[in-house]
């Protein structure tokens, strides 16, 4: 059964640097790195502690706040640091890859006959249970309350973002498997969401499959659960990544855990933007110097330029991306740039700014913010590029001023952060939405729970 | 060294200083700063508030240029003994645009220009000094604004004072640009209005030099249309003259016609709501035709004080006075403004139906604009709070729903 999801509010921003959909092999990495900041909340408590032999998805620490919750090391070898920052916070897992990989052996399962609470514990058991994250607030899913309904997108919207269609190419089998196995943990459906019919979710049994039309942020989970089934007070609703799904899926058929993806490196900066097959955690010196980098006043960015977390050149891939972006920095002057007739920038007005008149065109921007922070002035711009049925200014206005009822009643429950990165492009005050946002949910989980 | 380098090497030494907030607004003013993201988004659009502000000046450009003109036209009209004949637009721009009119206009609406700049601005680089923020564009918007919506001769002084009172009491007090509840540029109007009311009423203000030569020979008069209107004299001027704006006014408010061209150009740059404009007019021909209405049942008659400007046909009220100045520079301010677009409807229509209320029952002062923005001012927040409360109520309607 296939339904539409259409919206008319949104902006697509296109960029210069897509992907080209051609796939290279990543150089191996020496060192693969599990950084906890990556899943929002989790205050990792040590398992491997630094010596420790592990395989391929052996856990590495678990969560302080379950400890059923086990985070897996991606590859096969010996945890050489555990680096640590301020207050002795564990910033990273260091693993140093063996030539020879081992998987820890989980064993296949026949998902059909499988119960939810064997799907559950299998999961938990092998490490897969970060890939199911929740709403509200937009962390990783508490095992014990069961979710009204499960989300998946099998779209990406946002700008140079991987194409799922391409990356999931030839997984139906695994995306299946691991369908059927979400199903039996929610009493109500699961809803997957694709770009066209030719997508390898577009087949997948045992859920309602939505088709999408119109801009970014058409791809995000929270514009489809609003159109689909809005989440109410005391509803909790899980969404899993299609990449994540893959990795779930292989588990389930051949009990081992492959932390293999395939992820876009794009962006302006990039030579030869396409995709690689790299793992979890990997250095990303292994594929991003092989893409070839224009300069190096660049930014490098673990996920797309809305919602990612910027990298150092001698970092990692982050767990929960599919793509991986550099653009230029933009650290200099402008001589009277917040005056003069603007063509090579986007812009949602048309004050002087002429990307109104050039819809096709791709744009190279860099990370200057074009301008300084200041109080909330202009209005009803934020509404133009946002889908859901709430009032995003005084939403982040009660984020701002904590006022727990207020989030609560402008529908604070149905947002994530991504939510708000087009209200972050289009504002004129240059306001850090998302951190607000991010902020904000973080105590209402405190205070609400 | 780069003039660019110089001062970037500047910014650095004045950082953390008392002086840094006064030194980045000069050099943001030359250079878009070399600010980058540093959380959320990793890129950003293109336009930032001094754009923003920047579009709202040059759409107000026309109407100062055009002022400057009017000014010596009104001021020789006056000596001459009255206008020209009226034949046609172009026909009469030679009587307008003569270098004469232009040297009046620049004795007497720049120095209008530049003090309200200057007062003002000393007023927000000082507030941004000792509250050690950024100096925040509002007020390139609210200065360019005071000029053109004072009479002509309006004193110096008195224009200092008022914008001092509007800046710090409309303002900074509340907390500066974005947290003001009332329209600055208004506040300033209403100070001057209130505290200085035999200046800034009645027949002598409009027209430069009208004061000075009360009581002499040579005495000028110049009324404004509305004037006249509450004054039940008959009108010497035609709707066409007030639509392209030969008539007096307050310096900028004259031509509807370069105000409407202003409104085009906020409506097409996405900077000015349309919401507020389109239902502003809205609200005032539905007054306007409720006042016809009443006269046309008989309910008033010749003798009523309030009869010429009831009489007055319908979409008249759109051409004379300040209304098409008031709702389209400054009933859109979007911060003391509706802040939703449901809200924006209804607060623009309030303003435009009160607006024609007050200017008809008002003869002391017949000029209802700017008392019906600043009410609407107040009540925006409450017109906000019973739409964002309908989006509530939908919520809570779905949860009751499912919970059935």
């Amino acid at each position: 059964m296939s339904k539409d999801i259409r919206i008319k509010k949104g902006l697509d921003i296109s960029l210069q640097g897509a992907a080209e959909k051609q796939l290279a092999q990543a150089i191996k990495s020496n060192t693969y790195a599990i950084n906890p900041d990556d899943f929002h909340g989790v205050i990792p408590k040590i398992i491997a502690k630094v010596g420790t032999e592990v395989k391929a998805g052996s856990p590495l620490f678990y969560s302080k706040s379950n400890d059923q919750i086990l985070f897996n090391s991606p590859v096969s070898g010996e945890v050489v640091e555990i680096v640590r920052g301020a207050k002795r916070k564990i910033l990273s897992f260091k693993v140093l890859a063996d030539k020879e990989q081992q998987y820890e052996d989980f064993g296949a399962k026949n998902v059909a006959s499988m119960s939810g609470d064997q799907v559950k514990s299998h999961l938990l058991q092998a490490g897969c249970w970060p890939f199911i994250k929740q709403r509200p607030y937009d962390i990783i899913a508490n095992p014990e309350v069961a979710p009204k309904a499960i989300f998946v997108s099998g779209h990406n919207s946002a700008p140079l973002a991987a194409d799922l269609d391409y990356v999931l190419a030839g997984k139906e089998n695994e995306l299946d498997a691991a369908i059927t196995a979400l199903s039996k943990l929610t009493s109500g459906k699961v809803h997957v969401s694709v770009n066209n019919q030719a997508s390898p979710l577009a087949k997948v049994g045992n859920a309602e499959v939505h088709t999408l039309s119109g801009p970014h942020p058409i791809g995000n989970v929270s514009t489809q659960i609003a159109k689909v089934d809005p989440i109410n007070k005391g509803e909790i609703v899980w969404v899993v990544s299609a990449q994540d799904l893959v990795i779930i899926g292989e588990l389930l058929l051949t009990g081992k855990y492959n932390a293999t993806r395939k992820i876009a490196v794009a962006g302006s900066s990039v030579k030869s933007p396409k995709y690689y097959e790299t793992k979890i955690g990997a250095e990303v010196s292994t594929f991003a110097y092989d893409a070839g980098i224009n300069g190096d006043n660049v930014r490098m960015i673990n996920g797309n330029v809305l919602t990612g977390i910027t990298v150092a050149p001698d970092g990692h891939l982050a767990s929960t991306v599919d793509t991986f972006t550099v653009i230029p920095e933009g650290n200099d002057y402008e001589f009277f740039g917040w005056n003069k007739p603007i063509f090579n920038k986007i812009s949602y007005s048309r004050a002087l700014t002429f990307s109104w008149l050039f819809p096709k065109k791709k744009y190279d921007l860099n990370t200057n913010t074009n301008g300084e922070h200041r109080a909330f002035v202009v209005t009803g711009n934020y509404e133009e590029v946002f889908p859901l049925d709430i009032y995003p200014l005084q939403l982040l206005k009660a984020f701002s001023y904590n006022d727990l009822d207020e989030m609560e009643k402008l529908g604070a429950y149905e947002i994530a952060p991504e939510d708000f990165a087009l209200t972050e492009f289009v504002c004129v005050s240059k306001q850090n939405h998302q951190e607000i946002v991010r902020k904000g949910l973080d105590l209402m989980y405190k205070e609400i729970g | 060294m780069s003039l660019k380098n110089k001062l970037h090497n500047l910014k650095e030494q004045y950082k953390g200083t008392k002086m840094a907030p006064a030194f980045n607004a000069i050099h943001t003013f030359l250079y878009l700063p070399n600010e980058t993201t540093h959380a959320g988004a990793h890129v950003r659009g293109a336009d930032d508030l001094k754009r923003t502000m920047n579009m709202v000046i040059l759409a107000m450009v026309p109407c100062l240029i055009w002022g400057m003109f009017n000014a010596g036209y009104q001021h020789y009209s006056a000596i001459a003994g009255g206008t020209p004949e009226f034949v046609s637009f172009f026909d009469h721009l030679k009587y307008f645009f003569t270098l004469d009119n232009l040297l009046i206009g620049a004795k007497k609406v720049l120095p209008l220009v530049i003090v309200s700049y200057v007062v003002g601005l000393a007023i927000e680089f000082l507030f941004a000094v000792i509250k050690k923020h950024e100096v925040e564009e509002g007020y390139l918007v609210t200065g360019m604004l005071v000029p053109l919506i004072v009479p002509i001769d309006t004193p110096l002084w008195m224009l200092s004072i008022a914008v001092a009172f509007g800046v710090v009491i409309g303002k900074e007090v509340f907390g500066g640009t974005g947290m003001n509840v009332l329209n600055p540029a208004l506040t300033i109007r209403a100070f001057l209005f209130f505290a200085y009311p035999t200046w800034m009423s009645g027949d002598k203000v409009w027209v430069h030099d009208a004061v000075n030569r009360v009581g002499t020979p040579d005495a000028i008069s110049g009324e404004t249309m509305l004037g006249m209107l509450a004054q039940k004299k008959d009108l010497t001027y035609g709707m066409d003259e007030a639509f392209f704006g030969f008539i007096p006014g307050s310096v900028g408010e004259t031509s509807t016609l370069l105000i409407a061209l202003g409104a085009l150009i906020l409506i097409f740059s996405k900077i000015a709501s349309w919401r507020i404009i389109a239902s502003g007019i809205v609200g005032a021909l539905a007054m306007g035709l409720i006042f016809n209405g009443v006269i046309a049942q008989g309910w008033i008659t010749e003798g009523s004080k309030f009869y010429d400007l009831m009489n007055l046909p319908f979409w008249n009220h759109l051409l004379i006075g300040g209304f098409a100045f008031g709702i389209t520079f400054m009933a859109t301010d979007p911060v003391s403004g509706a802040q939703t677009n449901k809200g924006k409807v209804w607060y623009g229509f309030l303003i435009g139906f009160f607006a024609v209320m007050i200017r008809v029952f008002n003869p002391a002062y017949p000029e209802g604009i700017m008392l019906a923005i600043l009410l609407m001012n107040v009540f925006a927040p409450t017109i906000d709070h019973y739409v964002v409360q309908g989006n509530i109520n939908k919520r809570l309607k779905r949860l009751k729903v499912k919970t059935a």
